[in-house]
């Protein structure tokens, strides 16, 4: 087995190492800030190892490309920031429908619009679970580390894969372009799931008893595939009962994995008086407030990070109001996230949002500030 | 009209604004606003002319800005003049400035639907041949053979030039024309005829970018000459899609090996690939002297 060796690395080479690591041969993208490293990383290695890099026309193009290499078999990702993610929902909404595994990372910066193209931002929360339209399901990982969108990376291309459903990596622009010390398991040891292109005799594309693995075109099976509704074989149908029961197929898949998609994190202190729950880069203030406040001085506190954002991690807010008194929601937006922690906090604990939206980091000395009142 | 007649007192672009030293598509824009000043209107799409128009409290242009997102500026533009004209502003000029991404590329649909629809509108292309603002990715206006930050290993573009000229002409547009810095009486001749016409204009202007070619801020205009000598940018205007003229013509075509020998991301070029571009400008030379009339 391959030493692990420290490297130094940013967030978006991670992603497009853990990409090729997670066995991602194509590649379709289109220039945008913060996230054009991704597609830079790609276009230098992928050939090399027998990949496609294709640089598209615009950010429509780059989503339904890496659509169409999936269907031929490829494990795909594209990379975007905002203005780009906007652009693809429809492409994206048709990949939830037609089943068909892809990873969009959406490097987020400043919205709306062109807004700041160089600042860090957390304002596509909803937008990642709501930006294409319809009640389609949805899995969207934000990790808070240069190592954890290594390996959220993988778990987005291996879950995409096993459950035939896009996943969102969602990084903000300074997990995007924060250089840290990173070590890189050595081969093997973070499991990449291997699709099966052998189907079953009685493989339907769409089977009504659940999950199928995808058979890609040109093994063996022709089949249909289309954004419109349709039956275990593909074809069109509005028919109301097979409409509602593949609707509620869509999000079976994502529930009866649910324990398997949903990451969090939490440190701190066993019974905590104030939690924290935070994602992406505001984790990293939480963390320094849990060093000083628990780790130093043993206050009753701790930090619930969210690796996984949809589906929301409900059980786990509602175990963790049922300790604390109050919980601290640090955003780098007007506040999105806090809503749903106080749908699943139900009244057990305080819900007390803390936004950011100038561009700048919510700072560790602004989150102690909130939970003073509650410690002193 | 020759570029030192223009007055001064329509220069519309201020000194100390945010383009690169040596930059073509500053300088083309600086006579595109004095020969169509000062009743102007630009809309703009994501490229470097959104950096260069200014940041707050900057602003390096003496007339409204509208600043739109990537794929939409001939949409945009189109809503604009259309509006304009109801609320009784027919006479303003609404220029539509956008990169050879916002054209060539994201642009296109955009585009070609306001060329179809013949809004009356000018379109500027300032062509640098690549994503130079967010650092120098491919574009299907990147010549064959040039390194950018994303043309695949062995990181050479793949591909020839879209010839977008020959897609507006399709459009049969009253007027389509290409431009470059070296040749400004040219340059601001085209402006001025494409002011006086009405419906859709399209102008094509070749800009070399120092950072993103890899070549010195002083050869802008020399390379910009060397572009229209070599055959690589011919200086021709169409219009109504059928009547081809030249408008500069050099004696004699000089060999591309020196247009590319002077920009880095030609470099180490090996002869094939030189002589394929070679053989790709003589076919579209070709090509186009068979149109002229």
């Amino acid at each position: 087995m391959p030493e692990t060796k420290p490297i130094l690395m940013q967030g978006n080479e991670a992603c497009a190492e853990g990409a090729i690591n997670a066995g991602v041969r194509f590649f379709a993208g289109y220039p945008i800030t913060p996230s054009t490293e991704v597609a830079e990383l790609m276009a230098a290695k992928l050939p090399d190892i027998g990949g496609v890099f294709m640089q598209m026309e615009d950010e429509i193009a780059s989503m339904a490309a890496v659509i169409g290499a999936s269907i031929g078999g490829m494990r795909a990702i594209t990379a975007t920031s905002g203005p780009g993610f906007s652009l693809k929902q429809e492409n994206l909404g048709f990949a939830i429908m037609a089943e068909i595994p892809c990873v969009v990372v959406n490097v987020q910066r400043m919205g709306p619009s062109t807004g700041v193209p160089t600042a860090p931002s957390q304002g596509d929360i909803m937008q990642t679970r709501w930006g294409t339209h319809g009640d389609h399901p949805i899995i969207v990982f934000s990790p808070a580390s240069v190592y954890e969108t290594y390996y959220l990376t993988i778990a987005a291309v291996n879950l995409s894969q096993k459950l035939r459903q896009p996943v969102v990596l969602l990084l903000d622009e300074v997990i995007g372009h924060m250089r840290e010390k990173v070590l890189i398991p050595g081969g093997g040891r973070l499991i990449v799931e291997k699709a099966s292109d052998k189907a079953p005799a009685d493989w339907k594309p769409y089977d009504d008893k659940g999950v199928t693995p995808l058979v890609p075109f040109g093994f063996g099976r022709y089949y249909h595939v289309t954004g419109l509704y349709h039956d275990q074989y593909g074809f069109p149908t509005s028919d109301p009962r097979q409409v509602e029961r593949a609707l509620d197929r869509l999000h079976d898949k994502l529930k009866k994995y649910r324990d398997e998609i949903v990451l969090t994190n939490y440190i701190g202190h066993r019974e905590p008086k104030v939690a924290i729950v935070a994602y992406g880069c505001t984790v990293r203030s939480a963390r320094a407030v849990i060093k000083k406040a628990y780790w130093q001085n043993r206050l009753p506190v701790g930090l619930l990070s969210l690796q996984t954002i949809w589906p929301f991690p409900d059980r786990e807010i509602k175990e963790l109001a049922e300790k604390a008194d109050v919980i601290i929601v640090p955003e780098l937006n007007m506040g999105q996230l806090v809503g749903e922690v106080e749908r699943c906090a139900c009244g057990r604990a305080e819900v007390i949002p803390l936004n950011r939206y100038d561009g700048e980091m919510i700072t560790p000395d602004q989150l102690v500030e909130k939970m003073g009142r509650w410690l002193s | 009209m020759r570029a030192t007649e223009l007055s001064r007192d329509q220069e519309m672009i201020y000194s100390g604004h945010n383009a690169c030293p040596g930059c073509a598509a500053a300088l083309s824009v600086r006579y595109l606003t004095r020969a169509l000043g000062p009743d102007l209107a630009i809309v703009l799409t994501a490229s470097c002319w959104s950096i260069i128009a200014g940041v707050p409290p900057l602003t390096a242009l003496k007339c409204p800005i509208l600043h739109c997102p990537f794929p939409s500026a001939g949409a945009v533009g189109s809503g604009l003049k259309r509006g304009l004209k109801i609320k009784g502003f027919a006479d303003t000029t609404v220029v539509v400035l956008a990169g050879d991404g916002g054209t060539f590329d994201i642009g296109l649909q955009a585009l070609s639907g306001a060329a179809q629809r013949n809004e009356d509108l000018i379109f500027v292309c300032y062509d640098n041949e690549a994503y130079m603002n967010t650092g120098m990715q491919s574009s299907s206006a990147t010549p064959f053979g040039a390194r950018t930050a994303t043309a695949p290993y062995p990181l050479f573009k793949e591909g020839q030039k879209k010839n977008i000229m020959q897609i507006m002409a399709a459009h049969s547009i009253p007027y389509a024309a290409t431009a470059t810095v070296a040749f400004p009486d040219d340059m601001i001749r085209k402006f001025k005829k494409a002011d006086s016409i009405k419906g859709f204009r399209f102008i094509h202007v070749l800009s070399p970018c120092p950072p993103g070619w890899g070549t010195e801020s002083s050869e802008t205009i020399y390379l910009s000459r060397l572009a229209v000598a070599t055959g690589a940018f011919p200086l021709y205007e169409i219009s109504n899609g059928s009547r081809w003229e030249m408008t500069v013509q050099e004696e004699k075509r000089i060999p591309l090996s020196e247009y590319l020998n002077c920009q880095k991301r030609f470099k180490g070029m090996d002869p094939e690939r030189m002589q394929a571009l070679q053989k790709e400008v003589d076919h579209d030379w070709e090509v186009l002297m068979k149109r002229i009339t």
